[in-house]
């Protein structure tokens, strides 16, 4: 009797861990935070890729209702397949879009925007991606959604979605 | 002679490269420092000192202004938890959401002891 409860256990003890491990097989490995909600983007001052110009955010974001920052790179292939869904947000709304080119050749990013299209209202460069990483970013691409006080509505981390698309134009009508 | 002045030479430059790397270390070592307390958040698994992706390359950059910029250790790491969340160090805080992880090992030992207490010293 005692025995067979022994194995019982033991059974029902595999099955356990059996089934743990199953499940995990399906989880994705790869931990996100939870976003630190209601915060401002931090202040920065940048070059513009085509003028050669210097550039405060602040002067750009607080001009427009809404702002979407869009972190891009050439050398970034979701990226690529990424512009189409901003060049038609380009062409729908009148959202300001702001690039910021990250750690890229000036030569590669010009060619970039030739080949697909330029949907940016201006385009900032970040040659070493400190910038990025000061905004709170994780890498290439990645977008923010902020209001005319430089508070992150949204941030997307990864490539735009046309779900996505839909709910920026929810939010900023 | 000609040797003698070779050896001087060469010892020379071999205590001078010494002096080059002792200037460079006093910033470099405590953004390795700082980094190896950070966690590298898109190569999981790494910390930003060990990593050699995009990402953790900019973080040390951005260390390094930081502490050129007179910031002490602590003030950066606020900072980045402001910008990452508190994920991003490897020292977990204190708070209500990770009260049982702090306290269990705590709850643990003392009931063991209990145990190990009873057997021994009552039986």
């Amino acid at each position: 009797m005692k025995k067979n409860i022994f194995y019982l256990i033991l059974l029902f003890f595999f099955t356990f861990i059996f089934g743990v491990f199953y499940i995990g097989l399906d989880k994705p490995n790869f931990y996100k935070p939870k976003e630190v909600k209601n915060k401002n983007l931090e202040e920065f001052i940048s070059t513009e890729l085509f003028s050669n110009k210097q550039f405060n955010s602040k002067d750009i974001i607080e001009n427009n209702n809404f702002t979407l920052i869009n972190i891009w790179s050439s050398w970034c292939a979701p990226c690529r397949s990424e512009h189409a869904i901003l060049m038609n947000l380009s062409k729908k709304t009148d959202l300001n879009i702001v690039g910021l080119n990250y750690k890229d050749k000036k030569n590669n990013a010009i060619k970039f925007l030739d080949e697909l299209g330029d949907p940016f209202s201006k385009n900032l460069i970040d040659p070493d991606g400190i910038i990025s990483i000061s905004l709170g970013a994780y890498g290439v691409p990645e977008s923010f959604l902020l209001n005319n006080k430089s508070r992150i509505i949204k941030k997307y981390i990864g490539p735009l979605t046309s779900d996505n698309i839909s709910e920026i134009i929810k939010i900023i009508q | 002679m000609m040797r003698l002045i070779k050896y001087i030479l060469l010892i020379s430059f071999f205590i001078l490269s010494f002096q080059k790397l002792s200037i460079s270390n006093n910033i470099s070592s405590e953004v390795d420092k700082i980094s190896k307390n950070l966690r590298c958040l898109i190569c999981q698994g790494q910390s930003v000192y060990d990593s050699q992706s995009d990402f953790a390359l900019s973080m040390k950059m951005l260390i390094n202004n930081k502490i050129k910029e007179g910031k002490s250790e602590k003030q950066i790491y606020d900072y980045l938890k402001n910008q990452y969340g508190e994920w991003i160090v490897y020292d977990p805080e204190f708070n209500k959401k990770n009260l049982i992880l702090w306290v269990f090992p705590l709850i643990l030992f003392i009931f063991g002891g209990l145990l190990i207490y009873r057997k021994v010293f009552i039986n």
